[in-house]
């Protein structure tokens, strides 16, 4: 009497654990088909190994270089480096730069290469994961542990 | 677990357990947003926008945990056939709904200051959009469902199996910020390690929780809801019987 009450419970178990299995394993190479697709953007180092073909509107992304950032005399356009670890390319921006676009933080930058230049039509400021408030962000660890311990 | 089952033993320990999660979660939820308003120090870089923190993330986990409730429940309901297993994964299907929609909501308010721009088509956000319009069918096939009940259970399979298969979308939210090149940033809280600064995160976590309570005990309360229909359908149709 058990082994009946129980079975078809097992069947429709076992069933449905195959069947997420095998959804589960069909997201996954979906997911690993689009790995290049999917991406927002190229890194500096992907632009750098396979350019792509001169006036096709790409997006950039990475790390603007630290000091690297040139305002040029007409005021409106800037010349700044977008870095990974691995590539540097040049970019070049005319307009309103959002609030967030800062030298050593990252931003994602629409446009296309001229030559060994890209030139950006919008750029867009791409933060990192951390929350940090303002009054502690250049203390030590420990320091700000101690301020936060003061104010408790 | 099929001492749940019994929808009676179920009302009577629902009918406490929801107050006892609504009103301490409002409670914290509402204290938790105005420390993050009035309280914490802004951020080295994003300014005053953080507070938006608060409300965005509790809404994002709420999101994505409502439907891995539904999905959960769908699983017991296919498996084990249990009677509550599909009112729950429907009763949490509109109030999961509600905080994807805030959650997109706030965060495009927060991507037009922080990031310049009001919506971009990187993986996170694509991915979390779909996840509303998985709830919007889910909602939809559920109400067809529940029409269609004289029918009988084929109806309700189908919308459990719906719920299964959705749930495939909520890894894909979780790695897409990892896999993909993406404009949203990656995750700040990892297993045991948080990049956010206990300033920010203590309120955060005191949010998440409060939405949380908040959440099942609209869950509990929709259960509630769900179970009086069935029992008005059922009782007006043995009257129409005679």
């Amino acid at each position: 009497m058990n082994t009946t009450t129980i079975k078809p419970k097992h069947q429709r178990l076992v069933l449905i654990v195959l069947a997420l299995v095998a959804l589960i394993g069909a997201g996954l190479l979906a997911a690993y088909a689009l790995s290049k697709q999917a991406a927002y953007f190229y890194l500096p180092s992907e632009l750098a190994a396979k350019p792509p073909e001169a006036g096709r509107a790409v997006r950039l992304g990475g790390m603007v270089e630290k000091g690297s950032i040139r305002t040029q005399a007409d005021g409106v356009t800037i010349n700044f480096i977008v870095k990974d670890d691995k590539a540097r390319v040049p970019v070049r921006f005319s307009g309103i730069t959002p609030d967030l676009f800062v030298e050593g933080s990252g931003v994602v930058a629409e446009g296309r290469m001229e030559g060994t230049t890209f030139v950006a039509d919008n750029l867009l400021a791409k933060h990192d994961e951390k929350y940090v408030p303002r009054e502690m962000k250049n203390m030590s660890t420990a320091e700000a542990k101690a301020v936060i311990a003061e104010t408790k | 677990m099929h001492g749940f089952a019994n929808p009676a033993r179920f009302l009577r320990m629902a009918r406490w357990l929801m107050p006892l999660m609504l009103v301490p979660g409002l409670l914290l939820a509402f204290g938790a947003l105005a420390w993050g308003l009035f309280m914490v120090p802004p951020d080295r870089l994003m300014g005053q926008t953080v507070r938006i923190l608060f409300i965005h993330v509790p809404s994002a986990w709420l999101g994505m945990a409502g439907w891995s409730t539904i999905a959960i429940a769908s699983l017991v309901e296919l498996v084990w056939r249990h009677p509550l297993a599909g009112i729950a994964a429907r009763a949490a299907a509109v109030p999961g709904a509600a905080f994807t929609a805030i959650c997109l909501a706030t965060g495009s308010i927060w991507a037009r200051p922080t990031w310049g721009t009001w919506w971009v088509w990187d993986g996170r956000l694509t991915s979390f959009l779909i996840l509303l319009f998985l709830y919007f069918g889910y909602i939809a096939l559920a109400g067809a469902a529940q029409r269609d009940a004289a029918a009988g259970e084929g109806a309700s399979r189908v919308t459990a199996i719906f719920g299964l298969v959705g749930a495939v979308n909520i890894p894909i939210i979780n790695r897409s910020v990892v896999w993909w090149n993406s404009l949203h940033q990656p995750p700040s809280i990892t297993a045991g390690k948080s990049s956010i600064d206990a300033t920010f995160l203590i309120p955060l976590l005191i949010a998440a929780i409060g939405f949380t309570l908040i959440f099942g005990g609209v869950v509990l309360a929709r259960m509630r809801m769900l179970l009086a229909d069935i029992q008005t359908e059922a009782r007006l149709r043995r009257k129409a019987l005679g």
